[in-house]
């Protein structure tokens, strides 16, 4: 099945307002793919494994972009069905102040650990998550770090962030040049 | 026959002890006992440097070659150990996280004296080529105190072996006695 006729299929179920969007690919973005509203997000993949025209049994990745400009983050889903051989990209973008959606964990067990690592890098929070804790990061870490505007503290527990840049501590600092030479060179 | 027997004394020495030794004037070393008790522990402490099987990254594929039939490192008398209570030496091999950082103090602080780390490989010595991200350590020198640093990214089999011989090394050269116990210390040697 085509990405296009996915979209219309998907168009005609859900209605204009929830899917929308699509985008074929040809305009830099390798992979066809189509904006879900977020809050729907959990009917529309409920259709997409279900049905057995779609039969997507398997969600790849699950992805977290921030775009500070747009004011939003982007949470990415690919999915891929073995058994028909297509896949498709879904795109929610969601605010960037209160990034929330609705959990994928009853529809794709595998988006458990998934959903956790875009908890734990940009701090999008899944609802219904049975255990949403930081997958990566210490338990105890301040911040999301891939937010663009993510600010590195000073010292973890006591480690410092920074280490002295060699070069500088070693250079060589040349006294400053010296009026006697602009003299010499005069006379 | 059975008078030999019976006659036989084992602790005696043997008949050709002293034809052996009878034109030496004997052979003498001067020592001090705490020297020679020196040289004897650090004798036998710098052959058997036993470190912890501990890999963070892919310096530890490096550590697996160097324990390889190639690099061989125990024909040094360095064995791999599984627990930080019964090893001499922590090769901290890879990149160090911050998460990480934490339990690798918690090892070093779980071995016992005398100790001694190699940070082998870039990212361990200095965060190498992640440096500048957010979630790895600047250097295993800022969490515990480092005795050699190898170089190199990987360092090969033969540089990590180099960074062991340089920690041989360093404990021939120890004065054991004098730094652990203060022996000697009031006579001034």
């Amino acid at each position: 099945m085509k990405a296009e006729e996915i979209f219309k299929r998907l168009e005609g179920e859900f209605g204009g307002d929830v899917v929308s969007n699509f985008n074929d690919g040809s305009g830099g973005d390798k992979d066809p793919w189509l904006q879900i509203e977020p809050y729907s997000i959990e009917e529309v993949c409920t259709k997409l494994k279900t049905d057995p025209d779609f039969h997507f049994d398997y969600l790849e990745c699950i992805t977290g972009v921030d775009y500070p400009d747009d004011e939003h983050i982007a949470v990415i889903y690919h999915v891929y069905s073995y058994v028909k051989r297509h896949r498709i990209v879904l795109k929610c973008f969601l605010d960037r102040e209160d990034p929330a959606l609705p959990t994928l964990c009853n529809i794709w067990p595998t988006a458990n650990w998934q959903e956790r690592e875009c908890f734990d890098l940009l701090g999008v929070l899944f609802d219904g998550h049975p255990d949403l804790r930081r997958l990566l990061l210490p338990d105890d870490w301040e911040g999301h770090p891939l937010r663009k505007d993510y600010e590195e503290a000073d010292d973890y527990h006591g480690i410092p962030t920074v280490r002295p840049n060699p070069v500088e501590l070693f250079a060589i600092k040349l006294p400053a040049a010296k009026a006697s030479s602009e003299e010499g060179a005069a006379s | 026959m059975s008078d030999d027997l019976s006659n036989l004394n084992l602790m005696a020495p043997s008949k050709g002890y002293d034809a052996r030794y009878q034109d030496d004037g004997g052979g003498v070393i001067t020592t001090r006992v705490d020297q020679a008790i020196n040289w004897l522990l650090n004798w036998g402490r710098a052959n058997s440097v036993w470190f912890m099987l501990f890999g963070l990254a892919c310096c530890a594929i490096e550590l697996m070659q160097t324990g390889g039939p190639r690099g061989d490192l125990e024909r040094f008398g360095s064995a791999p150990r599984p627990s930080p209570r019964s090893s001499d030496l922590f090769i901290i091999a890879g990149t160090l996280t911050y998460k990480m950082a934490l339990r690798v103090k918690r090892l070093f602080d779980q071995m016992s004296e005398p100790r001694y780390v190699i940070s082998m490989g870039s990212c361990s010595n200095c965060g190498g080529l992640f440096q500048y991200a957010y979630s790895v350590c600047k250097g295993v020198d800022q969490i515990i105190p480092v005795d050699v640093y190898v170089p190199g990214c990987p360092p090969r089999p033969e540089a990590l072996l180099e960074g062991l011989l340089k920690i041989q090394d360093q404990i021939k050269n120890e004065r054991y006695l004098q730094h652990r116990y203060g022996i000697g210390v009031e006579a001034g040697l």
